[in-house]
């Protein structure tokens, strides 16, 4: 059976073989490669020639700047259109898209920016490729002609062998049938082989646009990163903007509610003096829930995000932070340019996060808060003298600290030895 | 006592309306945004001002400006800055001035009816009260200086001050009596510097100079 199958699969490869080679020189694809390699012809001479003729200049003018400045500014001129173009061919003839070179940085001047796009490997390979576009397009040309007015002369010889004088050096061998016969079999088959000799021509032509024209798997790496980073901090902002949002309308909301409801029982409570046991137990009771439940609402919302963070900055709410933790904190802050609402809040996380750890496990009364921008970098140092042994692995705090860190793209080093007082150091990206 | 008060939501509005209701209080205006405060403040020239940090139209802290620049406005007027939060920072903004007759309180205080309305006419008699909670908050910042000399029992007692509790209110509270409370003042004032100072304003500097450096 399995042999069997094997006859089948070898025999329909031997049919699709034989279809493609008896259409080929009928196919679409065929006439695509050969008027992209016909096309490439006097395209490959043009950009050929103008790279070598401004690259050559430049070479010649390197020694004094301006004008080598000017010239090179005309050659990467030319690269770009001309990729631009070469594009385009492939595209409108071939139907194949090369994906754009990768985008070089952004400078500020125009002279920085020529040299930045100078500068870029992927540029010389764009240069490389139309270096290259000249000898390839001669060559497709020739072959792609040659193959096929040989082949249809060929293949057609019975048909106009007889008009050809006789006594011609030519006309004597064509005038032997065993020659018209060899020539028309001969002549059918190149013209049924030229099409495979097309297509990988053009297909080869595609492999270097490719890799020469196409950004790179770093530049395609580079680009994904890129966008990964950008969509990331995306949903960062939207987290945050959502955290506003929900502490907003628990502001308005849910928080005035309970207050006016607390402020009704205060003055029951107050006005009522003359009500039974039980009543007024219940009055005082539902007041003083409620004004329980306020408190834990308040400090719920704070963690969420504390409206004096977005009002007033870092150095205001980590005082406030600082004030109510139960340990001793000496608080120092020194943030001139304020970061992001995102950098903000994840460093009051990590400060609140912290002070709750050490109050929780580092059993020691007081601990030392800094907090500093360095150009781009905001530093937070949350040290205190504890008993040490704080475990990134172990308890959930801290892993929740890293990962709140990395999300913003920060980095976070936590050193606590058992007994010698724990040590978070966290270090955070502030655009400027 | 001719009283304004700003407060965005309508609810909390009449929760302070019917809480303000006694003989001696006269609630003038009952408005709920920044811009209505000052025309009603201009208009019915108030003795207190009693309004919500966080208002219409950027909801941050417009009650606290409108508090800030009516004092400077109107010398003598009285305010009293209600808040869902409060933070030693808008309190040090809020006492930056002239000190007399300001209160920054959290809004759930107005529900202990008669301890609010005795803040209230605290303030409106030119003293200064401030919430318990923002007491502790800079009691906790400004452990650096002076006051890491203060004693623990002190400490409470300069909270209570900070609150702008009498002697015999501080008493109360700590369950002692009103000559120990004097003999703790004096070793705060001592300790602080204010000695010499006049005593009317001692109470108050030796709250409020921890807020002003």
């Amino acid at each position: 059976m399995a042999i069997s199958r094997l006859g089948g699969v070898t025999g329909d490869t031997m049919r699709g073989a034989a279809r493609a080679v008896l259409v080929g020189p009928w196919s679409a694809r065929t006439w695509q490669a050969c008027a992209h390699l016909l096309a490439g012809f006097p395209l490959g001479l043009l950009t050929c020639f103008t790279v070598v003729l401004l690259g050559g200049v430049t070479t010649g003018l390197l020694v004094t700047f301006a004008p080598a400045l000017v010239t090179l500014a005309a050659l990467l001129w030319c690269v770009r259109g001309y990729t631009a173009l070469q594009r385009d061919r492939f595209a409108t003839l071939l139907g194949v898209v090369i994906d754009p070179p990768a985008h070089c940085r952004e400078e500020p001047g125009r002279v920085r920016r020529l040299l930045a796009e100078a500068a870029e490997p992927g540029t010389w390979r764009q240069f490389c490729y139309h270096l290259l576009a000249g000898p390839l397009g001669v060559v497709g040309f020739v072959v792609t002609t040659v193959l096929w007015t040989v082949s249809t002369m060929c293949a057609l010889v019975s048909c106009y062998a007889w008009a050809l004088p006789a006594d011609s050096a030519f006309g004597r061998h064509l005038h032997t049938p065993s020659m018209v016969i060899e020539l028309t079999v001969g002549g059918l088959l190149v013209f049924h082989l030229a099409p495979f000799v097309t297509v990988g021509l053009a297909a080869a032509d595609t492999w270097l646009a490719r890799t020469l024209l196409g950004p790179t798997d770093i530049d395609r790496l580079r680009s994904q990163l890129v966008s990964v980073t950008q969509s990331r901090n995306a949903v960062l902002a939207a987290a945050d903007a959502e955290r506003s949002r929900i502490e907003r309308d628990l502001h308005d909301g849910t928080q005035q509610r309970l207050t006016a409801l607390a402020i009704n029982l205060g003055i029951a409570r107050q006005t009522l003096p003359d009500l039974s046991g039980p009543a007024r137990e219940v009055i005082e009771q539902a007041h003083e829930e409620t004004k329980q439940v306020i408190a834990e609402l308040r400090g719920f919302v704070r963690g969420l995000h504390p409206a004096v963070l977005s009002d007033r900055g870092l150095d205001a709410a980590l005082s406030g932070v600082v004030a109510r933790s139960p340990v001793r904190v000496r608080l120092s802050v020194d943030v001139s340019e304020r970061p992001s609402p995102t950098v903000e809040s994840v460093a009051y996380f990590v400060v609140s996060e912290a002070l709750t750890n050490i109050s929780k496990h580092a059993e020691v009364g007081a601990a030392e808060v800094t907090v500093a921008r360095n150009g781009a970098t905001l530093r937070l140092v949350i040290a205190d003298a504890g008993r040490g042994g704080a475990d990134e692995g172990g308890g959930t705090g801290l892993r929740g600290l890293t990962h709140r860190v990395a999300s913003v793209g920060g980095s976070f080093r936590c050193d606590s030895p058992v007994g010698g007082g724990t040590t978070i150091e966290v270090e955070l990206p502030c655009e400027s | 006592m001719r009283v304004v008060i700003a407060e965005d939501s309508l609810l909390l509005r009449e929760g302070l309306v019917r809480v303000m209701q006694g003989p001696d209080l006269d609630v003038v205006a009952a408005v709920g945004d920044a811009d209505e405060l000052m025309r009603a403040a201009a208009e019915h020239r108030p003795d207190l001002v009693v309004v919500d940090v966080r208002m219409p139209p950027s909801h941050t802290d417009e009650g606290l400006r409108c508090a800030l620049v009516l004092r400077r406005e109107q010398p003598g007027l009285a305010v009293l800055v209600l808040s869902q939060y409060v933070e030693e920072r808008y309190a040090s903004e809020l006492l930056s001035g002239d000190v007399r007759g300001v209160g920054y309180l959290l809004k759930d205080r107005v529900a202990d009816m008669a301890e609010f309305l005795d803040s209230l006419h605290r303030v409106a008699a030119g003293g200064t009260v401030l919430d318990p909670e923002v007491v502790s908050q800079i009691l906790a910042r400004r452990r650096d200086d002076a006051l890491d000399q203060l004693t623990q029992r002190e400490r409470g007692v300069l909270g209570l001050m900070a609150q702008g509790r009498s002697n015999s209110g501080i008493a109360d509270a700590l369950v002692v009596s009103e000559s120990t409370v004097a003999k703790h003042v004096n070793s705060i004032f001592g300790k602080l510097g204010l000695a010499t100072v006049d005593s009317d304003n001692r109470r108050v500097l030796a709250v409020l100079r921890y807020l002003q450096n």
